[in-house]
Formats: C-alpha cells, structure tokens, sequence
C-alpha cells in the first residue's frame, strides 16, 4: 500500500479530513487524499459510499462541511464564483451522463469554455472542436448534430472531446462506462488512457466498473462509509490483502461490504 | 406537536423562503445587468418571451376588450351612461387588465417553460457542466431570462393594450353600434401617459417575477420526473400570486 507521505512533489490535488453530511447522512467522513501530477487515480468504492459527493467537493460543486482541499497547494474550499472560474480552467470533467447541452450543437457543446469562458471566435473554435472530435474518433459531421442525435457511446465521446479541447491539468472522469456495452465501453476507456496521456494530466476517475479500473488506472483508492480505506498501485489490486478490496473485485455477495436493501 | 408550534414552524418557513427567493433576485438582478453578458442567450430568451408569446397575448388582449365593452355597456345602460364604454374599456386595458392578464397568460407559457427547461439541466446535471466549464449559471441561464422578461413584458403589453382596445372599439361599432370615429376620439381624447405608463412599470415588475419565479424553481428543482413537474407547478402558481400580490401593491402607489 503507497503511503500519502512517500509523495515528494507538491500534489496536484490534496485533501485533508474532508467530511459532509446531508442532514443525518454522514457521507464523507474524514476523507484524506492525495493526488501526483501527471498519475491517474481511480476511486472505486459500492454504490452510496460517497464517491460522487467526493468528486463534487473537489470540483467546487458542493461545499464541504470542514476539511481542507488544496489544488496545486492552494485552498479551493471558499472561493468567490469568479476564482472558482479560474481554478475551473485547469479541470476537464467527463459526466456520467455526458450533461451535454440539449440547445447547442455537437461542436458547439465541444467549443462551450472556447466560446464563452475563453472569447475565443466561433471559427476558431469550431476548427478546434473539430479537431478534438477526431481525436475521440468521431466524424467532422457529427459536428453540427444535436446531443439527442447521438447513441450513448458518441455523447460520451462528445463530453470527453469537450473534457479535453482546452488541455486542462487535471481531468475528472464520473463513472465514464456507465450504460455502455462492454465494447463500446472499452473504446472509452481506452480513449481516456490516450488522451490522459497525450495530455500529460493528472486524472481522477470514480467507477465501480473493474475494468475501467484495470484500464484507466495508475494508482487506486478505495472509499469505504466515506473513508478512503485502501489506496495502492493498480497492479497490486487483486494481492490487495484488504477484505473490502477483495470483495470489491470478485464482486462476491459475502464478505465485510453489506449491501443493504433500500 | 404543540399547535403553536406547527404555526410557528409554518411562518418560519415562508419567511425563510420569501429571503431565499429575494437572494436569489436579488443575485438574478446583478447577473442580468453586469458583465459578463452572454448576447446569444438574451436575444434567444427575448425571442422566446417575446416574438412568440405575441399569439397568445394578442388573443388574450381582443377577447378580454370585446368583453370589457360588453360588460360596461350593459352596466353603464342601468344608469344611462353606456357612453362611457370607450373611456372604461381604454382606462381598464392599459392600466390592470392589459398587465395582469398578459402577465398571467405569460406565467403559464414563459414560467412553465423556464422551470422545465432548468429543472431538467438540473438534474441531468447540466449546471453542474455549466460550473465546470468555467461559465457563472446565474450569468448564462438566469441574467438573460431575467433582462430579456423585464424588457420583453411591457413591449408585450404595449400591444396587448392596443389590441385590447381595438376590441373592445370592435365590439362597440359592430354590435353595440357605436360610431366609430367618435369611439376612437373618446378614447384618445380620455388617456393620459401616465395610464400606459402605470401599466407599462407593473409589466416590467411582472416580468421579473415571471422569470425569477420559472429560474428559481427550475434552479432548485429536485431529481426525477416528479421533481421537475413540481418546479413547473410551482413556477405558475408562484409567479401568478405574486403577480396578484404586487398589482395590488402598485395600483395602491399609482392611483
């Protein structure tokens, strides 16, 4: 198992006893993480243990109730709205469910940050959406198509083009083989690996998915009742020695994870 | 529980959501006059509010002046004063009903649709993308809906007095047998400014809450079907009380 004190470099992302509760709900409970530059870290974890809550805190979505989360060394927890948009420039984030924008086209949903964060003119920024499109194997003419035109793997594709276009350092990626078919899955977890790395960014990932896991990852956590209760390099997943880890993986019904019915 | 209790809880609620409906306003009005301006999505929003509610305003504002007319004729004949038909109709139109009713009208079609549309961004998490995406929701989705109600209602009501007089004039000269030109000249003769322009003030006060009230329930709106039907419903009933409410605050300030 890595420990957080081996990092030698200022992390790209660091968190320190981050909780938050809705009402009685404790999701995130004390959650410690840090993240290098340049390394891809997935969190797994059982559905409700608070892995999406934790990706919200992180990207300023959602406030958290105390904790400190640093981005580059600096705290990112009570920005006003027009600094949170600066330290937004440097996040790429892929949705579960793509979150594209229904009025806009395919190009224009690719081009959003170009045209209305960064003014950048529509030509140009048509040019470099089309540009990322092909770089996540999707035709010029699905450019000027809208969202709901789109099976699920293309608008996948599409909010991973619009995760990439402006090279952010770090990318967010929230359950991105969710409501796939295994092959198409694959293609995205294989695009993801290629542009994280054409990139050179740091990635951050929450799946339940092993093999996004196995595809995507550099490193591994896993999040447990809102702790992070397990963190190691990929490859030492299956020899984890952590009852939780290893029920995680095989995905037996029996050992230490209750799923309760709700 | 103790009754008193369950009053007591009840006020406090309203209040608090009366101050967290005034912030969000309140944040709404500085997003919608300060920059950065998004021009695509207010021009968008003014087409929308405006050019194509103007259908249904317009139907709204003839059939409300034909009744208008009908209506004071027959009371006006139990004391013999059906002349008074063209000053009643023009003073009603442009001063409560061309605003009140346009706005309702307006508060069905524009407030729905608003909460509908931000509510299901919403919870397919397309503010949240919004955030991400380094762009303010309130400046790209809230400001614009906000200036472009505030701008769009009183022009709106401006025709929707016309029209409304026209049919009402429309009712007079073809059933109740009016003179025409004499109608006209009553009217012209009997309205003052400050009549269209009392109307014109309360249609950009309905304008806001119009939108505030479609931003605000489709901002907040909860996840799934049933919570976006709700923030539409809510939207109407919300925006229409409130255009009650403050009709009755301004006509007191106009009269």
């Amino acid at each position: 198992m890595l420990d957080i004190t081996d990092l030698t470099e200022t992390p790209k992302i660091s968190l320190r006893d981050v909780r938050k509760s809705f009402g009685s709900n404790h999701v995130l409970q004390g959650v410690d993480l840090d993240l290098s530059p340049g390394r891809s870290l997935v969190v797994i974890g059982a559905s409700g243990t608070g892995k999406s809550v934790l990706l919200k805190c992180i990207l300023g979505l959602l406030q958290p109730d105390s904790g400190v989360i640093n981005v580059d060394g600096a705290p990112t927890t009570r920005l006003s709205t027009r600094k949170r948009s600066r330290v937004m420039k440097k996040f790429g984030m892929l949705f579960q469910g793509g979150a594209l924008f229904d009025s806009l086209t395919v190009w224009e949903n690719v081009a959003f940050r170009l045209l209305y964060a960064d003014g950048v003119n529509r030509t140009t920024a048509k040019e470099r959406a089309i540009a990322a499109l092909s770089q996540v194997n999707l035709d010029p003419n699905t450019a000027d198509l809208r969202p709901a035109e789109l099976s699920g793997g293309m608008q996948k594709r599409v909010g991973l083009a619009r995760a990439v276009v402006t090279k952010p350092e770090i990318l967010f990626f929230d359950e991105p083989t969710t409501g796939l078919d295994p092959i198409t899955a694959d293609v995205i977890n294989s695009l993801i690996r290629k542009q994280v790395s054409a990139l050179g960014a740091t990635a951050l990932s929450i799946t339940h998915d092993m093999l996004s896991v196995r595809k995507i990852a550099d490193e591994v956590a896993m999040i447990h009742e809102g702790k992070i209760i397990w963190r190691g390099a990929a490859d030492e997943i299956d020899d984890s020695g952590n009852p939780y880890v290893e029920q995680f993986v095989t995905g037996s019904e029996n050992g230490p994870i209750k799923v309760l019915a709700r | 529980m103790n009754p008193l209790a369950i009053i007591g809880h009840g006020v406090l609620g309203v209040f608090r959501s009366a101050g967290k409906v005034g912030l969000f306003g309140m944040r709404g009005i500085v997003a919608a006059f300060s920059p950065p301006w998004y021009f695509s999505q207010f021009s968008a929003q003014l087409l929308r509010i405006g050019y194509f509610s103007l259908p249904v305003v317009g139907l709204t504002a003839i059939f409300t002046g034909a009744a208008l007319a009908l209506n004071i004729y027959t009371g006006g004949a139990r004391f013999n004063a059906e002349q008074f038909v063209p000053n009643i109709v023009v003073l009603g139109i442009t001063r409560e009903l061309g605003p009140v009713l346009a706005s309702l009208m307006l508060a069905g079609r524009v407030s729905a649709a608003m909460a509908a549309e931000i509510g299901a961004m919403r919870v397919t998490e397309q503010i949240d993308a919004l955030e991400t995406l380094s762009t303010d929701p309130f400046r790209f989705l809230v400001g614009p809906r906000i200036a472009a109600a505030v701008i769009s209602v009183p022009i709106l009501v401006l025709i929707a007095d016309i029209i409304g007089v026209l049919g009402g004039y429309s009712v007079s000269k073809l059933i109740l047998g009016f003179n025409g030109a004499l109608y006209v000249h009553n009217t012209v003769d009997f309205v003052t400014q400050w009549d269209v322009i009392s109307g014109l003030i309360k249609a950009a006060v309905f304008g806001f809450i119009i939108a505030l009230m479609g931003c605000y329930h489709g901002y907040h709106s909860q996840r799934g079907a049933q919570g976006v039907g709700r923030a539409t419903t809510n939207a109407v009933v919300g925006a229409a009380i409130l255009i009650f409410a403050s009709n009755y605050v301004l006509t007191t300030l106009f009269v």
